[in-house]
C-alpha cells in the first residue's frame, strides 16, 4: 500500500512545482467541468486564459487584469502574513467595506475642495479604518481569548449594513436627487484616483500591491519580526519561549491586512468602482484567502496568484458573454483550485512510499 | 481622465465600428442584467423584451446578455467588452449601472445605450427609461384596500429611492380612498432579489396581523410565505410584482402589476435600423403599454373588480393621474391642490411619504 | 408600536433555528472529534440546491432531505479525505470547501431559479396543537423540526452515556492516544466528518423546502458560519448548542417582527443585530473560558501516525 512518510523538512522542489501541478490538475478538471455543462472546453478555457491576454481586445482585458488584481494581491499580502502566524483575519471583507467608507467620508467632508493632499489624506483614512475594523477581533483575542476566526467574519455581515446605511444616507450624494450612492469620487479630480499611465488599468493601487509585495518580502526575510511570524506559525512553542510576544503578533498581523484592506476599499472607490453603492462590496475579501493560499502564503507568490485570479475573473466575463458559460462556473473552478492546490501540497511535506501489506504501521 | 478619453475614442474608431455602415451585419443588442433570468420577476421581464426584440426582427438583429453582473467596476467591464465585441446598441437593465453606462458611453460614441431606471444622460448616446409602475400600485392600493380585514396592509420595500417610494405613496393613497381606516406596514428589505429576506420579511408582517401583502422586489418568497399561511387556516393576499407570478392565483396572489418592456425594445431596437435613434428621457406606463395588470382573480369581489379594471381603463385614457390632489405630505403641510396633478419631475425626485403614511424613509 | 404576539415569536423563531441548530449539531460531533471543519457553509448550499433540485423532481420534501443529507455527506468527505488523508491544513480546507460549494450550488442552481417546491406540511398533532399558547407555539410545526429537538437528545446520550462517543471524545482530547490505544483515528474522525456534513445537508434542505421555500443564489447568507459560532457558544454539548441556536433564530425573528411593529430603530442596526449579539455572547463564553478549557484538546490538529 501507499503510505505518507513525512520528510525531514518540507521539500523546496515540491513548493514551487505543486502550484503549477495544482493549476494543471485544475485545468483538466475544469475543462471536463466545461464540457459536463455543454460547453466546448478547448473554446471555454481559450476564452478564458488566453482570449484576455493574447485575443483580438487584449489591450483592454490586460489593464482590466490589472483593475482586478491589485485589490487581491494588497489584502492577500496582508492575509499572508496573519495565516503564516496562525492569525485568521478571514473578515478582510469587512474591512474592505470600512476602509472604503472612512476614506470616503473623510475626503467628502473637503467637498468640493480643489487640493492635492486630499487622496493621500483619503488613502491614511481608508487604512485607519480597515485598522480599526481589524482591532475588534485582534483585541477581542488578545484581551479575551475569542475566536478572531468567527469575530472578523461577523464584522463582515456588519460591515455590510454599514455599507447600506452609508449609501442611503449618511454618504448620499445630495445633488443625486433621492437616489442612493454617494457622490462619485473618480470625477473629483481631489479624491480620483486616476490610471497612471494610460490605457493600462495601473492606478494607484496597483502601485500600492506592488509596493506592499515587496515590502511584505523584506520584512519576512530581513526583519526581526518575519521572522517571529514565520517561528510563530512553524512552532508556536518554541516562539513563546524565544519570546515572541503573541499577543502583539496578533495585534500587528490583524492591522496589516486590515490596514491594506482598508486601503485596497479606497483605492477601488475612487477609482474601478467610482462610488460607495449598495452593492460596492464585490467579494475581494474572501477571494484574496484564496489568492493568499494560492500564493503559499509567499508575498512574489501572491502576485503571480493575484493574477492569475484576476485572469479567471476576467476571462470567465469574457467565456460568460462570448460563450455563455455561466458565470457561476468561474466561481467552481476557483474553488477546485483551492483544492488541488491543497491537495498536491502534500507533496511538500510529505513522501510517498510504496510499502508492502503486512508490515507494521 | 483626458488620456483615457482619447485613446478610448480611437479604440471605439476603431474597433466598435457600426454594424450599420456595411449594412450587412445583423445589428447587434446587448443586454446587462442585475439578476438571474430566472428570477421569475425583474430580470425575466427585461428578457422576455429581449425575446420579443429576436421574435420581431428575426435574423435582422444579434442579442448578447449577461446575467448576474454587480453594479460597479464588473458592470464597467461587461458594457465595454459588449461594446467591444460590436454591439450597436446596449441596454443597461438596472439603476446601478448608471456611472457605468455613462464611462463607457463616453469611450463608445458609436455605440447606443439604454439605462433602465437611471437619470444620468451625460453624453448624446445614452438614454434612459423606466415605467410609471406608481399607475399600477394605484389599482393594487385600491384592491388592497377593499380586500383587507385587519385594515393592516404591508409594503415590502426595496431600497428607498424615489420609484419606491411612490409606489408606497400611490398604494397608501388608493387603499385609503375605500377604507379610511388602513393603516401601511412598510419593511425595507434592502434587496431587489433574495427570497430569503423577502420571505422572513413577509412573515413577521403576517404574524403581525398584515392580510394583504404589496411586494416591491422580485422573488415569489413572499408569496409562498403567503400560501403557507393561508393553508394553515390564515387569510392573507399578494400581488404579482414586475412579472405575474401566475402559479399563485388564485389566491394568496389576486392581481399582479407587469413590467412590459417589449413595446420600448422594439421601438427602439427599430430606431437604430433605421438612424433615427435618439436620446431620449423615457417614462411610459398603462398608455404604452408598460405597465400591465395581470388578470384579477375571482378571490376578488366583482364590483372591486370592475372597479379596478375601471381605474385601469382611465388611467390608461389619460383620464386619470394617481396623484390627483388634494394631497398632503406625511407631515400636514399641502403638497397637491385639489385637482391638482403631480408634476414628472416632483414624482421623478420623490422623497416624502405623504399623509397617513407612518414611520420614516431611511436616511 | 402593536404588540407582539409571543407565541407567533416562538413558532417562527423554532422554524427560523432550525438550519442553524442541525449544522450547528454536525459541526460539534465533528469538532468533538478533533476536527475543525470551517466548510459548513458551503456544505450547507450545497443541500438547499441538491434538496430542493430533488424534492422539486421527486414532487416530494423528503426525497430533497435525502438527496441533500447525500450530497452534504459527499462534501464533507472531500474535506476528510484532504485533511486525513493528505494531512492539508483544515482551516485552509474548510474555507476552500465554503468557496467551492458556493460556487458548485450557484451552478447546480441555474435553470431552478424561483420555482415552487412540493413544500412540507405541518405535522398533526392533534388535541396538543389545541392547547392554548403552547398549541400554536411548539406544536404545529412539520416533522424535521422535532427530528432536531429528538437529534440533540440522541447525541447528547450518544457523547456523553455511549461507549462509541466516548471513544469520539477521546479521539478529539488526544488523538495519539486514542491511537496507541488501537483505535482507527482516522475513520473515526471520517465518520464525523461525514456525519457533520449530512446535518449541514439536511440544515440547507430546511432552508430551501420549507423556510423560504425556493431555491436561490448564496440563500444560506452565513448560516454556517453562524452554526460554527453556535458550537463555540454551546461549548460543544448538545443543549447549550440548542440554546444558542434558538438564541440567535429568536433575535433574527425579533428584529423583524420589530421592524414589522414599526420601532422606530435604524433598519441596518436591526438587521446586523443578529451578529452583534453573536459576537457579545461568543466575547462573554470566552471570558469564561479562560478560568477552564472546554474546547476538545486537539481540535484543528493534524493527526498523522507515524510509522
Amino acid at each position: 500500500m501507499i503510505v505518507l512518510e513525512r520528510r525531514p523538512a518540507p521539500s523546496t522542489a515540491w513548493q514551487g512545482l505543486s502550484p503549477v501541478l495544482a493549476v494543471a490538475l485544475t485545468l483538466v478538471a475544469g475543462g471536463l467541468m466545461f464540457a459536463a455543462l455543454g460547453n466546448d472546453p478547448f473554446a471555454a478555457l481559450r476564452a478564458i486564459f488566453w482570449d484576455p491576454l493574447f485575443g483580438e481586445f487584449a489591450f483592454f482585458f490586460r489593464g482590466q487584469l490589472l483593475i482586478k488584481a491589485a485589490p487581491l494581491i494588497l489584502i492577500a499580502v496582508g492575509l499572508a502574513l496573519g495565516f503564516r502566524a496562525g492569525v485568521w483575519n478571514i473578515g478582510a471583507e469587512g474591512q474592505y467595506i470600512v476602509g472604503a467608507l472612512a476614506g470616503a467620508a473623510a475626503g467628502l467632508a473637503f467637498y468640493p475642495a480643489d487640493s492635492r493632499l486630499i487622496l493621500p489624506m483619503m488613502i491614511a483614512a481608508g487604512a485607519a479604518g480597515g485598522i480599526a475594523w481589524a482591532m475588534i477581533p485582534a483585541l477581542l483575542r488578545v484581551r479575551f481569548g475569542t475566536n478572531e476566526i468567527l469575530v472578523s467574519l461577523m464584522l463582515v455581515y456588519v460591515a455590510e449594513n454599514l455599507l447600506a446605511s452609508a449609501a442611503v444616507g449618511w454618504l448620499r450624494n445630495p445633488d443625486a436627487v433621492g437616489f442612493p450612492g454617494s457622490r462619485d469620487l473618480s470625477r473629483w479630480g481631489s479624491s480620483a484616483n486616476p490610471e497612471l499611465i494610460a490605457g493600462t488599468g495601473a492606478h494607484w493601487g496597483v502601485a500600492a500591491a506592488l509596493f506592499a509585495v515587496v515590502a511584505a518580502h523584506v520584512l519576512l526575510t530581513r526583519h526581526i519580526t518575519g521572522f517571529h511570524i514565520r517561528l510563530t506559525g512553524a512552532a508556536p512553542r518554541a516562539a513563546a519561549f524565544a519570546g515572541v510576544n503573541g499577543g502583539r503578533l496578533i495585534v500587528f498581523c490583524f492591522a496589516v491586512s486590515g490596514g491594506l484592506a482598508g486601503m485596497a476599499g479606497l483605492f477601488e472607490v475612487t477609482g474601478p468602482a467610482g462610488q460607495i453603492s449598495i452593492d460596492f462590496a464585490s467579494g475581494y475579501g474572501f477571494t484574496a484567502i484564496i489568492v493568499a493560499f494560492l500564493g503559499r502564503l509567499h508575498p512574489i507568490g501572491i502576485l503571480l496568484a493575484g493574477l492569475l485570479m484576476a485572469l479567471t475573473y476576467v476571462g470567465g466575463d469574457n467565456a460568460a458573454t462570448s460563450l455563455g458559460l455561466p458565470v457561476a462556473a468561474i466561481s467552481a473552478f476557483q474553488g477546485m483550485l483551492l483544492f488541488f492546490l491543497l491537495a498536491v501540497d502534500v507533496l511538500t511535506h510529505f513522501r510517498l512510499r510504496w510499502r508492502p501489506r503486512g508490515v507494521a504501521a | 481622465m483626458t488620456s483615457k478619453t482619447i485613446l478610448s475614442t480611437v479604440l471605439a474608431l476603431g474597433l466598435a465600428g457600426s454594424a450599420l455602415a456595411d449594412g450587412h451585419e445583423p445589428v447587434k443588442v446587448g443586454f446587462v442584467y442585475v439578476g438571474p433570468i430566472g428570477d421569475g420577476g425583474w430580470t425575466y421581464q427585461h428578457d422576455q423584451g429581449r425575446l420579443a426584440v429576436e421574435e420581431e426582427f428575426g435574423d435582422a438583429v444579434e442579442t448578447v446578455y449577461q446575467e448576474l453582473v454587480p453594479e460597479g467596476a464588473d458592470a464597467e467591464r461587461v458594457i465595454t467588452q459588449m461594446a467591444l465585441q460590436g454591439a450597436d446598441l446596449i441596454f443597461t437593465t438596472s439603476f446601478g449601472y448608471g456611472p457605468a453606462t455613462n464611462a463607457v458611453a463616453a469611450r463608445f460614441p458609436d455605440v447606443k445605450f439604454e439605462h433602465a431606471t437611471g437619470f444620468m444622460r451625460e453624453h448624446p448616446n445614452v438614454s434612459t427609461y423606466d415605467a410609471r409602475f406608481y399607475e399600477g400600485r394605484a389599482v393594487t392600493g385600491h384592491i388592497a384596500g377593499n380586500l383587507t380585514e385587519t385594515n393592516k396592509i404591508g409594503y415590502i420595500a426595496s431600497f428607498p429611492i424615489p420609484e419606491v417610494i411612490q409606489g408606497i405613496n400611490s398604494s397608501f393613497l388608493h387603499a385609503q380612498k375605500v377604507n379610511p381606516d388602513v393603516e401601511m406596514v412598510v419593511t425595507w428589505v434592502y434587496t431587489w432579489f433574495d427570497p430569503s429576506k423577502e420571505a422572513d420579511a413577509a412573515r413577521a408582517m403576517i404574524d403581525q396581523g398584515v392580510d394583504v401583502i404589496l411586494q416591491h422586489t422580485d422573488s415569489t418568497a413572499p408569496q409562498s410565505a403567503a400560501e403557507e399561511a393561508n393553508a394553515n387556516g390564515g387569510r392573507v393576499f399578494t400581488f404579482g410584482q414586475a412579472s405575474d407570478m401566475a402559479e399563485f392565483k388564485p389566491t394568496p396572489r389576486v392581481a399582479s402589476i407587469i413590467d412590459e418592456w417589449s413595446p420600448y425594445y422594439i421601438e427602439r431596437v427599430q430606431a437604430v435600423i433605421d438612424g433615427t435613434w435618439e436620446q431620449t428621457a423615457h417614462w411610459g406606463g398603462m398608455p404604452e403599454g408598460e405597465v400591465v395588470i395581470g388578470e384579477i382573480t375571482d378571490a376578488v369581489p366583482a364590483e372591486v373588480k370592475a372597479e379596478a379594471e375601471d381605474m385601469v381603463a382611465r388611467i390608461t385614457e389619460g383620464e386619470y393621474h394617481p396623484f390627483t390632489g388634494p394631497i398632503n405630505r406625511q407631515d400636514g403641510t399641502p403638497w397637491l391642490a385639489e385637482g391638482e396633478v403631480a408634476d414628472d419631475a416632483t414624482l421623478a425626485t420623490m422623497d416624502f411619504y405623504v399623509e397617513g403614511v407612518t414611520g420614516q424613509i431611511p436616511n | 408600536m402593536n404588540g407582539i404576539d409571543p407565541a407567533l415569536l416562538i413558532a417562527a423563531l423554532m422554524v427560523a433555528s432550525t438550519p442553524i441548530l442541525l449544522a450547528a449539531l454536525g459541526e460539534m460531533v465533528v469538532e468533538r472529534a478533533g476536527v475543525l471543519n470551517l466548510g459548513v457553509e458551503g456544505m450547507m448550499i450545497v443541500g438547499a440546491v441538491s434538496g430542493f433540485i430533488a424534492a422539486y423532481g421527486a414532487g416530494n420534501a423528503w426525497a430533497g432531505f435525502g438527496a441533500a443529507i447525500l450530497a452534504g455527506a459527499a462534501l464533507a468527505l472531500i474535506f476528510g479525505v484532504l485533511t486525513q488523508g493528505l494531512v492539508s491544513n483544515q482551516v485552509a480546507t474548510g474555507l476552500a470547501l465554503t468557496l467551492f460549494g458556493l460556487g458548485l450550488a450557484s451552478l447546480l442552481g441555474q435553470g431552478w431559479v424561483g420555482l415552487k417546491g412540493p413544500g412540507l406540511g405541518r405535522m398533526d398533532l392533534g388535541p396538543l396543537a389545541d392547547l392554548p399558547f403552547l398549541g400554536r407555539a411548539v406544536f404545529r410545526h412539520d416533522l424535521v423540526v422535532y427530528l432536531s429537538l429528538g437529534l440533540v437528545i440522541v447525541l447528547n446520550l450518544f457523547l456523553f452515556r455511549s461507549r462509541a462517543g466516548l471513544v469520539l471524545r477521546s479521539v478529539g482530547e488526544n488523538a495519539a492516544s486514542a491511537h496507541a490505544l488501537g483505535y482507527p483515528v482516522r475513520a473515526i474522525r471520517l465518520a464525523a466528518i461525514g456525519f457533520g456534513g449530512a446535518c449541514a445537508g439536511l440544515g440547507g434542505a430546511y432552508l430551501s423546502i420549507v423556510r423560504v421555500p425556493q431555491w436561490s443564489d448564496g440563500m444560506t447568507a452565513g448560516a454556517g458560519w453562524i452554526a460554527l459560532a453556535i458550537v463555540v457558544f454551546g461549548a460543544w454539548r448538545p443543549g447549550r448548542v440548542l440554546v444558542g441556536a434558538y438564541l440567535f433564530g429568536g433575535i433574527s425573528v425579533l428584529q423583524l417582527n420589530l421592524q414589522a411593529a414599526g420601532a422606530e430603530l435604524p433598519i441596518e442596526l436591526l438587521s446586523a443585530s443578529p451578529y452583534l449579539v453573536t459576537i457579545l455572547v461568543l466575547v462573554l463564553i470566552s471570558r469564561r473560558r479562560h478560568r477552564g478549557g472546554e474546547a476538545p484538546a486537539d481540535l484543528g490538529r493534524p493527526f498523522h501516525a507515524s510509522a
